[in-house]
């Protein structure tokens, strides 16, 4: 195949047809593919997932697939990670003992920590829509005063969006990244205030299904498929 | 302090949505592509699609209207009824589903969910439990859509399908549903404290605060009607009043065709169910006044 464009990664796990209507939906054509060539020539790479990361990290190495993502992502051309697949772009998890991920991202998956037996009830798994909230080291750092300011969201795939946009999510695991400038925006649910979407250059995630997240998760897709 | 998720379901016969009255049938209401994208436009956190006669009839009517609905709306899409395989499980996630309920099969088969959350994920499965009062507090499971009693304790079998696996439970009423008279809210509180993974609570919704108790008393996690929501929008011919002659309504009775002519017709009877009708919005705005956090 030599025609550039988005390839979908096909690792065996991952709601992989939903991405792609979805992104049909925004005006542009994917390929779903498992194969090192295809996902090589493409210009720009969507890692879905859902499920647990271990089978995820699996599924990547079975399929010989863990060196090529990692190449693409050094390459510079954009990668979007989804829900497991931007877990799976981390340091490692805890999910089920403690696996090693791609390592693209310094930072960890772990569990959402569990209701105070006597505080607020809450249920893991997350399900449900929560608000993407601009962290506060990000928003401090580049607001400067009214005229000068600047919005961190800008040139990212949350570009216009408002914030604390509502976001469809489906986890038990969250992620925390070591640098906070990696962290584009925060969710808080039950005792936790989490990294819902990260970005370090071309490599981007969103912990939630943007999917799934109506026209504002579609206007994410756009975004990253404009960029 | 999590957002309730506010889920429109959608009982569907062949091609089209039915609702369910009494023993006499079904009133045919619309089609289901049309009710998704208004639903979907009119801010519904999820849908909730119900094959009432999945058992017996064949399912690729089923299956197409899952993929016709799936190229248009971009929220989350639950199907149920007559799913038996892990073949069903997977025909419906491919045909366009994110999630896939189960009720009948599981109680035969409870291994059924353990195979099919490790091969789909837990965020993949629910487990549909339909109850039924037995009286001092206890509900016995129904399956086969409010046709069969099993004799299964609904709260013992509400953490079994937790341990086998399921992402979130799907609770009705076999007693409220299609009454409008108000959700089951002992038996929504008796699960939803009991269980760690969310409960969705349907049946019996007849106004807008009937959806603020089930948050509030009964604790669920995302509420879903039908009568309460399609007959805000769908376009009528006639009244909203429905008659039915028995006390007791059952969900599911067998029937074997839409009846379109209903309102010509009707069904008789002295006593009538109230619906309220009530748009999401209108749902989603008393529940913000009574600070129950929801999407806007």
């Amino acid at each position: 195949m030599s025609k550039k464009e988005i390839v979908i990664v096909d690792y065996g796990l991952g709601n992989l047809f939903s991405i792609q209507r979805a992104i049909n939906e925004v005006g542009a054509k994917s390929l779903i593919s498992c194969k090192s060539e295809q996902i090589k020539s493409a210009e720009k790479l969507i890692l879905p997932g859902v499920g647990a990361f271990e089978d995820g990290m699996r599924g990547l190495c079975e399929k010989g697939l863990v060196n090529t993502i990692c190449e693409f992502a050094n390459s510079g051309k954009p990668v979007f990670g989804i829900c497991l697949g931007m877990q799976l772009l981390l340091s490692f998890s805890e999910e089920h003992g403690l696996h090693r991920g791609l390592d693209l991202i310094k930072g960890k998956v772990v569990r959402f920590k569990e209701p105070d037996p006597g505080g607020e009830k809450y249920k893991v798994p997350q399900i449900g829509w929560n608000s993407i909230v601009l962290p506060e080291t990000l928003h401090q750092g580049k607001v400067s005063g009214e005229a000068g300011r600047i919005n961190p969201w800008e040139n990212t795939i949350l570009k216009d969006l408002s914030n604390k946009s509502f976001m469809y999510f489906l986890h038990s695991y969250i992620v925390f990244v070591d640098n906070p400038e990696r962290c584009l925006a925060v969710t808080r649910y039950g005792l936790d205030e989490y990294c819902s979407v990260l970005k370090k250059d071309n490599i981007v995630g969103c912990q939630f299904h943007p999917e799934l997240s109506g026209d504002t998760g579609l206007d994410i897709l756009r975004n990253f498929v404009l960029q | 302090m999590h957002n309730i998720r506010v889920i429109p379901r959608l009982d569907i016969k062949g091609p089209n949505i039915v609702k369910g009255l009494c023993f006499d049938g079904y009133r045919v209401i619309g089609t289901p592509e049309k009710f998704s994208e208004i639903y979907y436009k009119a801010g519904a956190d999820e849908l909730f699609f119900q094959d009432v006669v999945a058992s017996l009839y064949e399912r690729s009517n089923l299956l197409e209207i899952i993929e016709s609905t799936a190229k248009k709306i971009f929220i989350p899409l639950t199907v149920s009824g007559g799913v038996r395989s892990i073949e069903d499980v997977k025909e419906i996630l491919r045909a366009g589903a994110d999630k896939v309920a189960i009720n009948t099969a599981a109680i035969k088969n409870p291994d059924l969910l353990r195979q099919a959350s490790r091969m789909f994920g837990s965020q993949c499965i629910v487990s549909s439990i339909e109850a039924k009062r037995l009286g001092n507090g206890k509900y016995e499971v129904w399956v086969d859509y409010g046709r069969q009693p099993t004799g299964v304790d609904v709260l013992e079998w509400a953490k079994r399908v937790v341990d086998l696996g399921v992402g979130e439970i799907f609770l009705s009423s076999v007693d409220k549903d299609g009454t409008g008279e108000g959700f089951e809210l002992d038996l929504i509180h008796m699960v939803a404290s009991s269980v760690s993974i969310p409960v969705i609570a349907c049946s019996g919704a007849g106004q807008e605060e009937d959806f603020v108790q089930a948050v509030k008393i009964g604790l669920a996690d995302a509420v879903s009607a039908a009568s309460v929501f399609h007959y805000k929008y769908a376009e009528l011919v006639d009244t909203l009043i429905m008659s039915y002659n028995k006390k007791e309504l059952r969900m599911g009775e067998q029937i074997d065709s839409g009846n379109i002519e209903f309102i010509r017709e009707g069904y008789g009877g002295n006593s009538e169910i109230f619906v309220n009708p009530a748009s999401i919005g209108d749902v989603k705005r008393l529940m913000r006044k009574k600070e129950i956090f929801v999407r806007v």
